[in-house]
């Protein structure tokens, strides 16, 4: 069993948890992902870490409650445990010195980007981020993320908050006045990644995205999380989560992410979710 | 006396019942009928039944018992080779295999073997297993990677010499293959559960969502460990590479079966798993694992359920008996043929599969006749769901993560008939180390592995 240790409610429906696994914690690295199950009845769902303390052996997961697990996920309390947590899975993201790096991440996307940005500020990356949310209340780690960057720009729908508009309208201005963006990391909606990606193709700056697709066991056995990249099946668990944005298949992701929106309803109007 | 030349029949659940819900088809031998079969046997010197068994079961010993009706001392000496007889006696290709050879062959059908071993294992776990005598301890630790058959088997038998195992599942549960493949109408999961708790009692630590090459490397297990076994399997689902496959509607066979059989998808929405199939179903292959898929479809409500294979029906892999029951079952099998694209409606929702007649050429590498395909024999068949299960590759997550560990051509790692691997003290077996193939062939190489690791073990200081 692993113990919730803390808990914060960051918007209405965003939650962030520290989840005490050792084990987990001792190997995480950023880009990676965890999946968990909270009882016997449960379903394994996958959730990118959002940070993690080697020394109190904890992993941070920050999720928006969207769907049956999720939901009761946050009804859970410091005290209570997950029946299981395991981790980290997936290839950690290619840190490395690229120079000026744009770091996006759109909505729940933001808690993901947090370690990335900070293994590329560490990595000593110029680090221009751009976060993007519908509001002002659904942003998330501000202040984390302006911590580790060099740059900072905020984009909401509404203009509640920065630039009223797109993350990607941001990026555009950046890429206009900057001499050169060596690298674009972006972590959100799939449909904020597939625009940003269309974007970064036109000028040919290499960039990564991290996908969240349907996953069962999240070991490379079943291969629900396979996504199209350059024309080959990909599995998002052991090959992913990152891929190559500009030759991710982001259609067929978003179809293969409804599979089972009906199921989900109904499983939400059961539990009374 | 005169030998019966026919098997006892095995009581079962009618087709017309069973397809309706997820219990186990047949009964299982009553203690009368049981001895009855056991007199069938023979008791002939040359046991040719030995030979053909991976896991080396006296089985003249254990039925020469049953005929006497000491079921106590078969449960014994089936025991004394097979830690889970109840899972090898439902889900064995005897015909292959034991009975394949058994002497009464010659005059009628073999000694139904197999159902007696699952009389007995089924009598056993009723009457409450016995603890079993715990060895005096070596002083050694083996980690075992993975608690599918070939997992279980070595660690149970290690167990049993008297050395430590811990047995690492990157899942939360233990069985490997039986728990997330095969479903609960061929194998009950409460049975794969006793069988893990008997190796428990055996003195098995066995460690969940460990998922080994990620939360744990092979290295660090040696720092803790005198030997390491992997017998992660073989995991990874091969596709058919058509268009199509990545619509909604397509499954590999893991993805359906886990979510079904480990995650409880039939009992949705009282676990949270989902599966939707929609009314026809086809399923690719004709293996074991693709009887599964297409009698789950059918227990899951499909109007339609098609086995779709390019071969014909004598070179299908699955056993016999899958075949039958998928038959009788009213499963449709539509041989001979061979998908070539799927095709979906403006939604990405999968309407529809185009085949394409086959026949039979010249034998391949395997030995089978190749399948060619006849010009201009397409066909559209409307289907809701498609599962692909022509097969598995061994899993790469561990292969990846050791460093220096000689592999074979298909990713599989390379061992001997020991297990022994390229890294001394790493030992391998089972579908990682063969590719796919049978529950007890499985079973077989965690035994000869166990054997090599106590004699590692053993000759270190």
């Amino acid at each position: 069993m692993y113990e919730i240790v803390e808990k914060k409610v960051l918007s209405e429906t965003v939650k962030l948890m520290k989840i005490k696994a050792p084990l987990v914690a001792k190997k995480a690295q950023a880009g990676q992902f965890i999946i968990l199950r909270i009882d016997e009845k449960g379903e394994r769902i996958p959730l990118t870490i959002a940070d993690f303390d080697r020394k109190k052996g904890t992993i941070t997961i920050i999720f928006m409650e969207v769907g049956k697990t999720t939901k009761q996920l946050g009804t859970l309390n410091v005290g209570d445990s997950l029946q299981n947590f395991a981790g980290p899975l997936g290839m950690p993201s290619e840190i490395e010195k690229y120079g000026t790096v744009a770091c996006i991440g759109g909505g729940v996307g933001i808690a993901p980007l947090y370690p990335i940005v900070k293994a590329l500020k560490e990595a000593g990356n110029h680090v221009v981020s751009i976060l993007g949310a519908r509001n002002e209340k659904l942003l998330l780690l501000e202040d984390e993320i302006e911590s580790f960057s060099d740059e900072f720009y905020i984009a909401t729908d509404d203009g509640s908050k920065g630039h009223k508009g797109f993350v990607s309208d941001v990026l555009q201005k950046q890429i206009d006045e900057k001499e050169k963006i060596d690298m674009v990391m972006a972590i959100g909606p799939v449909i904020m990644m597939k625009v940003v990606a269309d974007l970064t193709k036109k000028y040919d700056i290499k960039t990564l995205v991290s996908l969240n697709p349907i996953m069962v066991d999240g070991t490379g056995m079943c291969g629900g999380c396979r996504v199209s990249v350059g024309g080959e099946t990909k599995f998002a668990c052991v090959d992913g989560p990152e891929f190559d944005g500009h030759k991710v298949d982001f259609e067929n992701l978003m179809l293969r992410n409804r599979r089972f929106t009906k199921e989900e309803e109904k499983s939400c109007k059961l539990a009374g979710v | 006396m005169a030998v019966r030349k026919t098997k006892h029949e095995m009581p079962e659940q009618p087709p017309k019942e069973r397809i309706k819900n997820f219990k186990e088809v047949p009964y299982g031998y009553s203690n009368e009928t049981a001895i009855e079969e056991a007199k069938r046997c023979l008791q002939c010197k040359n046991k040719p039944c030995m030979d053909g068994c991976p896991v080396e079961i006296d089985i003249p010993g254990f039925i020469k018992c049953i005929a006497e009706g000491d079921f106590d001392k078969a449960a014994e000496i089936i025991k004394d080779k097979n830690s889970l007889p109840a899972v090898s006696g439902r889900v064995c290709p005897y015909e292959s295999q034991c009975e394949g050879v058994c002497t009464v062959k010659k005059i009628g059908e073999p000694v139904a073997i197999g159902r007696l071993e699952r009389f007995i294992a089924d009598y056993e776990r009723e009457k409450g297993v016995k603890p079993p005598k715990k060895p005096k301890s070596t002083g050694k630790n083996i980690a075992v990677v993975g608690s599918g058959p070939a997992g279980l088997t070595c660690a149970g038998d290690l167990a049993k010499m008297g050395h430590g195992v811990t047995v690492f599942e990157a899942l939360h549960a233990p069985g490997g293959v039986l728990m997330y493949g095969i479903p609960e109408f061929r194998l009950p999961k409460k049975i794969v559960n006793s069988e893990v708790d008997y190796i428990k009692k055996l003195g098995v630590e066995v460690r969940y969502d460990m998922v080994v090459g990620k939360t744990i490397t092979v290295d660090e297990l040696f720092e803790e460990h005198d030997a390491v076994f992997i017998g992660t399997g073989a995991g990874l689902p091969r596709w058919l590479r058509i268009p199509g496959e990545n619509l909604d509607g397509v499954y590999s066979a893991n993805e359906f079966l886990t979510r079904v059989n480990m995650m409880g998808a039939y009992r949705f929405p009282e676990y949270d798993t989902p599966v939707k199939i929609g009314k026809i179903v086809a399923t690719f292959g004709a293996g074991n694992v693709a009887m599964d898929c297409a009698r789950t479809s059918l227990r899951l409500g499909a109007e339609k359920s098609y086995i779709i294979y390019r071969r014909s029906d004598v070179e299908m892999p699955a056993r016999d008996e899958e075949i039958e029951h998928a038959r009788e079952e009213g499963v449709i099998f539509k041989l001979l043929t061979n998908p070539v694209k799927f095709i979906g409606d403006d939604k990405g929702l999968l309407k529809q599969v185009e085949c394409i007649k086959m026949k039979l050429g010249e034998p391949d590498d395997s030995g089978r006749r190749r399948p060619i395909p006849i010009p201009d024999s397409e066909e559209t068949i409307e289907i809701d769901t498609a599962l692909v299960a022509i097969g598995q590759s061994p899993n790469p997550l561990i292969p990846q993560t050791v460093k220096g560990l000689k592999m074979g051509k298909w990713g599989n790692i390379d061992a001997d008939d020991g297990g022994r691997t390229s890294i001394p003290g790493l030992f391998a077996g089972g579908d990682i180390a063969t590719g796919a193939a049978t529950v007890i062939l499985a079973m077989g190489a965690g035994k000869q592995a166990a054997r090599a690791i106590d004699e590692y073990v053993k000759s270190k200081k």
